[in-house]
């Protein structure tokens, strides 16, 4: 059994004109004790909304459903608000792309971090000090005793988002949901947050669930990587056999229109755009963008291959870069 | 010993921008009871520029980075140095010739969602810059606009529509219109990729390098993304704390990068291959404060490979006409 387990989740969003948007379309995944795994995907790739599902931090009007959501045997869907309060900061933490926006300006840092352990561990007063201390030391803070009595103001990006780790860390989560963690920082200070990261899932026996639209972050970090696109999973696999061989396109594509991997002046770019709430299509979400597009792609729902095949959700995936059939009725693609 | 290079090395092709020892302090503070301070957000930057060349400005928040762009495209004043623009001395000129200068250079911003006015059409926001600048008449105008927006990938019918109406990546091409109406020879982008989506970078990327060719344009390209930079840059100037601190085409930075502080900026660049073997130089701590630059290299309190003497002496730039480096340790090794 692994650490979560989601199933088909699936999250609509009741817009104004009383229609349904559905952001998170059939999404399943599984964590295991110990592991990094990264979702990664553009804006609008559902790949947020996911995990915030997870959490129980969407908003009223989502619809949240899924055949399967537990966390370490624990039925998410049907807990009670305070049976979730118990569980959410102190098995599951997460953490967001903008730490400074992220902690309370009005209180301490020291006061903040503070907050969890009393709530979640009953700790008194000096005890909170002491441990918030360690955890302050914990992430790479120097001189931990008189940053307690900071302000979120007097820190910089990467103070405060060395403080939400530590936070998110206070009561030694089972996993920890990190929602783009260094996007909005400096690339040296990037690196400093990823490596602390991954140390202290060493250190702390947590898993990782690693959001991000960076693919170098990925390769870097990431053990196992789920592709989303516009609220569907188009693909899955290690982080070795999805930068050797990406199966579905979107993911072939994605790799190819990095600067890095460009070879001449002109990069291969996806055309068009992310389908926004009125133009996604019957069949494949991808179609309209993808270069191997069949007649078919734009009517019917693709299947979704083996994992041999990284569970591409796509007519004809790629190996090696060719398409190959899943069905054999599909003229002049090779099985 | 090496001589000391003149600031900016002598090419055949005439410079379309020629920055000299520029530099930029803001007085800043001095309230009731503080004493004022002299921020020095830009110091002694030489740089040379030719059409059809793309020159990048790479350095963390803080840098100077944009501080430096905000000078070349005339929007701050510098406060000592010299700046030349087609030949042209800004220094003292005021006016009309300054309005005259203005048009030659150009300026796109980070984000498109706040640098176009949300109450104006596309039309409008296009005309804007002729009716300011020329005295053509609304016909002219008009077709100009029209003209403009095809050449950036755009449909006519998108003339009249107001910027909410636009993705994050046809924002940026309409600002890149609309730096383009007056025909400038310079173009500076401060981080024009930044906040897109990578399949809509590579879109944009590919834009600029076509209007690049087209229209003879030289970029000034401030980032802070090196997978980028290296993507399209021709020349690569480093930067930390407001100073430069390596100055080299774009092969010589990514090949043979001499400052500590390029190699560490390389290092921490994510490159999306989970097998390259990392060997990441971490830097501990962070940016200092601009008020309080530490004595001798500004980098010694960051630096791996810091010496006594770096504590105390500043380092010259030093190295060949088209690779300068400003390293006590740099400089003992080439010696």
């Amino acid at each position: 059994m692994s650490l979560l387990e989601i199933e088909n989740l699936t999250v609509e969003f009741e817009t104004r004109s009383g229609h349904l948007f559905r952001a998170v379309d059939r999404v399943s995944l599984a964590v295991d004790e110990r592991e990094i795994v990264s979702i990664v995907g553009e804006s609008g790739s559902g790949k947020s909304v996911a995990m915030l599902a997870v959490m129980g931090l969407l908003p009223k009007t989502a619809r949240v459903s899924a055949d399967r959501l537990t966390f370490a045997g624990e039925n998410l869907l049907g807990l009670s608000p305070s049976a979730r309060r118990s569980l959410i900061g102190k098995d599951i933490a997460m953490i967001f792309q903008e730490p400074m926006s992220s902690l309370n300006p009005c209180f301490t840092v020291g006061f903040q971090i503070g907050e969890a352990l009393a709530t979640h561990l009953g700790l008194g007063r000096a005890a909170r000090r002491a441990r918030s201390i360690e955890l302050l030391e914990q992430v790479g803070i120097p001189s931990p005793e008189s940053r307690l009595d900071a302000f979120p103001h007097q820190l910089s990006g990467g103070m405060s988002q060395r403080v939400m780790i530590a936070m998110a860390i206070s009561c030694s989560p089972k996993l920890l949901i990190a929602d783009e963690p260094s996007t909005a920082l400096d690339v040296t200070i990037q690196a400093q947050i990823l490596d602390l990261l991954v140390r202290l899932r060493d250190e702390q026996d947590m898993a990782l669930v690693l959001i991000t639209h960076d693919m170098g972050v990925v390769a870097e970090t990431a053990e196992r990587v789920v592709v989303q696109y516009a609220g569907r999973q188009v693909e899955q696999a290690t982080t070795i056999d999805l930068f050797r061989d990406p199966h579905h396109p979107y993911t072939a594509a994605l790799l190819a229109a990095l600067p890095e991997r460009a070879t001449g002046r002109r990069l291969p770019a996806i055309g068009g755009m992310v389908p926004g709430q009125w133009d996604r299509l019957a069949g494949c979400v991808f179609a309209p963008r993808c270069g191997f597009a069949l007649p078919i792609c734009s009517t019917e729902p693709p299947r979704r291959a083996g994992p041999e095949l990284g569970r591409a959700l796509c007519h004809t995936p790629l190996v090696a870069g060719r398409p190959v059939a899943l069905d054999r009725s599909l003229d002049g693609v090779p099985a | 010993m090496t001589p000391a290079i003149s600031p900016v090395p002598a090419d055949s092709e005439t410079p379309v921008l020629f920055a000299d020892d520029l530099v930029k302090t803001y007085e800043v503070g001095g309230g009731l009871f503080s004493k004022g301070g002299t921020v020095r957000a830009v110091t002694g930057v030489s740089l040379k520029l030719a059409p059809r060349k793309t020159v990048a400005v790479v350095g963390e928040s803080g840098s100077g980075k944009s501080t430096l762009g905000r000078m070349l495209a005339l929007i701050e004043p510098p406060s000592a140095g010299h700046l030349a623009i087609d030949g042209i001395d800004v220094t003292g000129v005021d006016g009309h010739r300054l309005k005259m200068l203005r048009r030659s250079v150009q300026m796109v911003f980070q984000n498109p969602y706040g640098s176009l006015n949300p109450r104006q059409t596309i039309r409008k926001t296009l005309e804007e810059p002729l009716l300011v600048n020329t005295d053509q008449t609304p016909e002219e105008r008009r077709a100009a606009a029209l003209a403009m927006l095809a050449h950036v990938g755009l449909r006519p019918e998108h003339a009249d529509r107001y910027p909410h109406m636009f993705s994050g990546g046809q924002r940026q091409r309409i600002a890149i219109a609309r730096a383009l109406m007056l025909h400038p020879k310079i173009i500076v982008l401060d981080e024009p990729v930044s906040a897109l989506d990578v399949s809509v970078r590579a879109q944009v990327l590919n834009l600029l390098a076509d209007l690049q060719e087209e229209f003879g344009l030289a970029y000034v390209f401030v980032s802070h993304d090196l997978s980028v930079v290296r993507h399209i840059a021709d020349e690569v100037l480093v930067m930390y704390l407001g100073r430069v601190v390596e100055r080299a085409p774009k092969e010589a930075i990514f090949a043979d990068p001499r400052h500590p502080y390029t190699r560490a900026l390389l290092s921490a660049t994510p490159v999306a291959d989970p097998t390259r073997k990392r060997e990441r130089i971490v830097l501990t701590g962070e940016l200092p404060s601009p008020f309080a630059p530490p004595p001798g290299c500004v980098f010694n309190p960051r630096c791996p490979i810091a010496f006594d003497r770096c504590r105390v002496e500043k380092p010259e730039p030093r190295g060949s006409a088209t690779h300068v480096a400003a390293c006590h340790a740099v400089e003992a090794e080439t010696m």
